[in-house]
């Protein structure tokens, strides 16, 4: 009996992302004792733990539109490119402006970043609903131009700004804790009530699922696909503008850079598959905050930093390995299925 | 008997899927020079059968002998080593490359000699693809032009053409006519027939009765993933074939059929149909179709499959687009362009395959319940949780759907209770016209007769309702009118009263009225 | 009725071949538009700067473009069977590095070369295994192969590497003259040769046939007995070795190893094959015409170059702007086939 209900809990598709994070955060303890401590100082609130969520926020924003543009079986590799424009365009904006260190100005830039995720995301849908371009191909377009538009808006140059109030985005505090944490969290809300409160969640998923079906059934999922590449390109900016306002300046060049391939690697570590369908934003974010950790706990085992990206490359294969169809064949039962069957008998077995 | 040793040899085949025995001891014969057809009702076992024989599948037991040789094909390669060669209904060449690389490819001739491995001969492949081409008298198509610049007709020829250049004893034809109009299938025939006579052993399956008896001459029929037996096409009348592959002879058929489950509605000629189709058709599908449902009228689909059923309710849904005539809804004439447009005229549409074209297959029974409903309100205007509970629960318990838990996911509930859910899921819409395309397909007994006593209830009510099904018996129990569709077209219509299942078929083999 | 066939043949067949040649240069049309583009960008070229028109001009586009070209026609075999290989930046960057070390430790140059192409290949032959295999989408298994590969370079050294080695700087310095004082590098011809090879494979082999087979339909090149499974990963080894190569080719250009080295140039490799009029939907497509892609990428690199008031990032927005008309022209003609 006992056993059983272990069972249906590993069964549960967050089970596996979660014990990875334990896992991964209990080794980080083992080495370095107060790694999960938090401290307060000048009424801030620090610690590891504040860190690698500090530090994630990014990746975790722009996973969450991710999760949605997958859902649908899309994907959005602009991301990165994005994250470069929203950077240049706002600081391009603080750095002409006649006044600018005040508030106004920093909120006006705000909204200057926003408006134009809203252009390059309604650009994306528009290729991939109407035009019926694969995503894959027509991100890669704004993938490649983007950050040349990024460059020409800042000219080259690195833009610095001096504005505390756009510096508060990134690197401010509020109630003891980052602002950045708050802001991801915030979007992290409201993309669940988005999703939830209204039946959106329901109908990415279920074209995601089975699109002919959907068809049949009356959805438009021309206008469910615009909505899911603006929304990724709105996160998107809210991650550049917060990464530009850590460093209170936009680089057009590095910002942001391989950014997409995180945030895709988070969605699919966290349980959602490349396949689309139902997708999971929680999970996402054990995604992101794996990732995040894996980051740190190379630091903490005192192991080289360089080898970082060996060990992503590592977990995203086993990763993908036990999410595999026929891989989770060949490593549980040897039983005899039929080929063409087992396309669809594991799947639900296993997801179930 | 037969003294000639036939070219394949299958005997007690078996093959089972997870949960299904799909061929159970099927025996197989195919002689050299003949044209042999493989009929029977859908998940019959042809395209198993078929399968097997082309290695796509292995045959969990049984033996095939091809040409005196004991063989256990794994791939599609070993089977076309052995000589036999498949052309697919969804033509399997390759639309980008040319005639002659699709017929020659894997094959090509190789400079450096009989066991050359060097580079591909492309002069050989030519004159070897003109050569071939023009024993199926395709000259005029151009070795060197694009597979897909052909029309489908011609890729089935090239189709052969491939198969004729392995110089291949055994040619198996699924479904090549489906999309050819009546000069194409006859060019088909002419090439079949001399093939035939240069003794290639030819394996036909249709679904169209006429081209079986005008090209066969012997004909194996399958039902349920058994055999039911051998015929010679002459000695087998069209009749009794269709009540093999139906599995009941005559008087059980006539005993059966205990008459109509309902009051029939009287032909109300003054009455305004819900939906009227006025020679709706589409190339490549079904044609001039002449068709009217009044309020509270069933009116049922009947013909083999393949005639063309499926095809008018999806024009009617407008999940396909119709090229010619057009739809009146309550008199008026209406463009519908896709199902949106269509739903949005009170037209809901149940399709036969309900895991491609149904079930959102990891979403709960409460959300496959609600989404046609949810979809025309828009991803905005949820609709609300306590609206939803209350759909739910009535539906569960009015179409008795098991388990009665609203968050199970569809794809774990049995096929009947799919089928209630996705009934459901247009019920809640309020149609004024309902599209039932084999609802009762692959469900149990129990929820067959449920199904067709909610049909009689909902037409009592005012809907107009169109009902297809395979099952002649189950047609003639709920419908007021049964149309008779045939090769493509409406072949007559008849008041459903006191018709048996008999006249459907003497009506449906009778060839032309 | 014979007799009757024959006359009526020519005047028909005559009108079919017509047709067919017609189609045939349609199936051309999206290299014929690159190369159309390309010799129209010379020409604006040569008309706003006189020193423009010049056959070095023309021959440096090859020259710093030598690594690009290889790396183009090992996508161009991935991308015409439907695939994609994100990897491929990165082992030029792994390549550059491996080969930068081991020179440094006084190995052989031959045994280096040998060694940085058995690695490339070897990693290629992996990822189209478990594409193969375990059924896990090119572009996740390629991304991870980049990360693995751009690991490694970390891995070896964060520092750059200088090359000293004979060989090596002998081939950065070496030229090849030609006729009229024009001259090109030997990395040109090797880069020319490979080409040259993969034409040879891809339209005069059973393996390159069935790599558009794959690409049109893998269904139906299973189903007629194809060898899909050995081909698709050969396809992807063989994209590995590309890379191997375009990293010695990129290290006797910049004479260096450096971690960070090649970064995107996997965007540009595809952008290359694009636009060179290769369906990223797979079974069509040119390996020349990559490389004319990758001429149009270098000769808007020269034009900006010559220019001087346009700034690089012009590059990428024109790069981008160029894979959207070709993706466009290409769903286009995808309508007008369908």
């Amino acid at each position: 009996m006992k056993s059983n209900a272990v069972k249906d809990l590993l069964k549960h598709r967050l089970a596996w992302p979660v014990l990875a994070l334990a896992a991964l955060l209990l080794l980080n303890q083992i080495f370095r004792p107060d790694f999960l401590a938090l401290r307060m100082q000048d009424g801030h609130l620090y610690g590891s733990l504040i860190d690698i969520m500090r530090n994630g926020a990014p990746t975790i924003l722009i996973a969450l539109g991710m999760t949605l543009v997958i859902a649908t079986r899309g994907i959005d590799l602009s991301v990165g490119a994005v994250v470069a424009i929203a950077g240049a365009a706002s600081c391009a904006y603080i750095a002409a402006s006649p006044e600018p260190a005040s508030p106004s100005t920093a909120a006006v830039a705000v909204l200057v970043a926003v408006a134009a995720a809203l252009l390059l995301g309604a650009w994306n849908g528009f290729l991939v609903s109407t035009i019926g371009v694969q995503p894959i191909i027509a991100t890669l377009v704004l993938m490649t131009a983007g950050r040349g538009i990024a460059q020409l808006i800042t000219g080259g140059q690195i833009i610095s700004v001096s504005n505390d109030h756009y510096k508060a985005i990134g690197a401010g505090y509020l109630f003891t804790l980052p602002v950045s944490i708050l802001v991801t969290a915030a979007v992290f809300v409201a993309t669940a009530v988005l999703t939830r409160r209204t039946a959106l969640g329901t109908l990415i998923e279920a074209v995601g699922i089975n699109p002919v079906a959907s068809r049949l059934a009356g959805l438009r999922s021309r206008n469910i696909i615009w909505i899911v590449y603006v929304f990724s390109a709105v996160c998107a900016a809210i991650a550049g503008l917060m990464i530009s306002s850590n460093v209170t300046a936009a680089d057009a060049n590095n910002a942001g850079l391989y950014i997409e391939m995180d945030a895709i690697l988070a969605v699919v570590i966290g349980g959602t598959s490349l396949a689309g369908g139902r997708y999971t934003l929680v999970g996402t974010v054990v995604g992101a905050f794996i990732i995040q950790t894996l980051t740190t706990t190379v630091y903490t085992l005192g192991i080289p930093p360089e080898v970082t990206l060996v060990f992503k490359a590592l977990v995203v294969i086993i990763v993908c390995l036990l999410q595999a169809p026929k891989a989770r064949k060949l490593l549980g039962s040897f039983r005899p299925a039929r080929q063409v069957v087992v396309k669809e008998t594991p799947k639900e077995k296993v997801a179930a | 008997m037969n003294e000639i040793v036939p070219v394949v040899e299958m005997t007690g085949i078996a093959i089972g899927f997870p949960g299904v025995k799909a061929l159970d001891g099927v025996d197989f014969r195919l002689f050299q020079g003949e044209v042999h057809a493989l009929m029977g009702e859908n998940g019959a076992g042809k395209s198993t059968l078929i399968k097997a024989l082309t290695g796509v599948y292995t045959i969990d037991s049984g033996t095939i002998t091809v040409l005196g040789e004991r063989k256990s094909f794994t791939t599609p390669a070993e089977s076309q080593a052995a000589g036999i060669s498949t052309v697919y209904q969804e033509v399997n060449l390759c639309p980008n490359l040319t005639v002659e690389e699709n017929i020659m490819l894997g094959r090509e001739p190789r400079r450096g000699g009989k066991t050359g491995r060097g580079s591909i001969d492309w002069k050989a492949v030519r004159s070897r693809t003109r050569e071939v081409l023009a024993g199926l008298h395709l000259d005029h198509v151009e070795p060197n032009s694009l597979l897909a610049s052909h029309s489908i007709a011609v890729q089935q020829l090239i189709a052969i053409a491939r198969s004729v250049e392995i110089n291949a004893k055994v040619l198996i034809l699924d479904e090549p006519t489906s999309s050819l109009d009546a000069e194409e299938v006859a060019q088909l025939f002419r090439v079949i027939r001399e093939l035939r006579d240069k003794g290639v052993a030819i394996l036909f399956v249709s679904h169209f009765l006429e081209q079986v008896y005008e090209i066969s001459d012997r004909m194996t029929v399958l039902r349920n993933g058994k055999l039911v037996g051998e015929y010679m096409t002459r000695e087998l009348s069209r009749m009794s074939l269709i009540s093999k592959m139906i599995g009941k002879d005559m008087e059980a058929l006539a005993e059966l059929d205990n008459g109509p489950a309902k009051e029939r509605t009287a032909a109300d000629a003054s009455a305004m149909p819900f939906i009227e189709a006025v020679g709706l058709g589409r190339k490549g599908s079904v044609s001039g179709i002449d068709l009217a449902i009044n309020p509270g009228e069933v009116v049922g689909l009947a013909g083999l499959l393949g005639a063309g059923r499926t095809e008018i309710a999806r024009l009617f849904f407008g999940a396909d687009k119709a090229d010619e005539g057009h739809l009146k809804v309550k008199g008026i004439q209406e463009k519908i362009r896709s199902p949106r447009t269509a739903i949005d005229k009170r037209i809901a549409f149940c399709s036969e395959d309900r895991k491609q074209e149904g079930l959102i297959g990891d979403l709960s029974v409460r959300d496959n319940l609600i989404l046609a409903m949810q979809a025309s309100k828009g991803w905005m205007r949820r609709v609300p949780r306590r609206v939803q509970d209350e759909l739910v629960t009535e539906y569960i318990e009015a179409l008795d759907i098991r388990p009665a838990n609203p968050d199970a996911l569809i794809k774990n509930l049995s096929g009947g209770n799919q089928q209630k859910v996705l009934l459901a899921r247009w019920l809640v819409t309020e149609p004024g016209l309902l599209i039932l395309d084999e609802p009762t397909r692959g469900i149990d007994i129990g929820a067959k007769t449920q199904i067709q006593k909610l049909v009689n209830q909902l037409a009592a009510k005012g809907m107009s309702i169109l009902f297809i099904s395979s099952e002649l018996e189950e047609v003639l129990r709920v419908s007021d009118r049964i149309a008779i569709i045939k090769d493509r077209e409406k072949l007559a219509e008849i008041h459903n009263n006191g018709v048996s299942v008999e006249d459907v078929m003497s009506v449906i083999a009778g060839g032309t009225q | 009725m014979s007799a009757l066939s024959t006359l009526a043949k020519p005047s028909t067949r005559k009108a079919t071949q017509a047709r067919t040649r017609l189609r045939a240069s349609a199936r051309y049309a999206p290299t014929l538009a690159t190369v159309g583009l390309f010799l129209a960008m010379f020409a604006v070229g040569s008309g706003l700067y006189p020193s423009f028109l010049s056959g070095q001009v023309f021959l440096n586009l090859f020259i710093d473009n030598t690594f690009l070209i290889v790396l183009a026609v090992g996508m161009t075999f991935v991308i015409l069977t439907g695939g994609i290989d994100l990897s491929v930046g990165a082992v030029v960057a792994l390549s550059m590095m491996v080969a930068a070390t081991l020179l440094q430790q006084g190995w052989n140059p031959a045994a280096v070369i040998v060694l940085v192409l058995v690695i490339g290949s070897g990693l290629g032959f992996l990822m189209g295994l478990v594409i193969q295999y375990f059924d896990i989408q090119p572009f996740i298994v390629t991304l991870a192969g980049m990360f693995l590969a751009r690991g490694l370079c970390y891995v070896i050294s964060l520092e750059s590497i200088p090359v000293t080695e004979g060989f090596f700087t002998g081939m950065a310095q070496a030229q090849i003259p030609l006729p009229g004082e024009l001259f090109i590098s030997p990395g040109v011809v090797l880069a020319l040769l490979i080409v040259a090879a993969a034409f040879f494979v891809l339209h005069h082999t059973r393996f390159g046939r069935t790599v558009y087979a794959i690409g049109g339909n893998e269904h139906s090149a299973m189903l007629m007995g194809l060898p899909v499974k050995g081909t698709k990963i050969l396809v992807y080894a063989l994209s590995g070795l590309c890379s191997a190569i375009a990293g010695i080719l990129f290290s006797f250009y910049s004479l260096s190893g450096y971690s960070l080295a090649a970064q995107g140039m996997e965007l540009d490799a595809i952008a290359a094959v694009v636009i060179g009029g290769t369906l990223l939907t797979g079974g069509t497509g040119y390996v020349l015409g990559s490389v004319v892609g990758v001429l149009v990428l270098g000769i808007v690199q020269t034009f900006i170059a010559y220019d001087g008031t346009l700034s690089s990032w012009w590059t990428k927005i024109v790069i981008g702007g160029l894979l959207l008309v070709f993706i466009l022209l290409q769903r286009l003609f995808a309508r007008k086939t369908a």
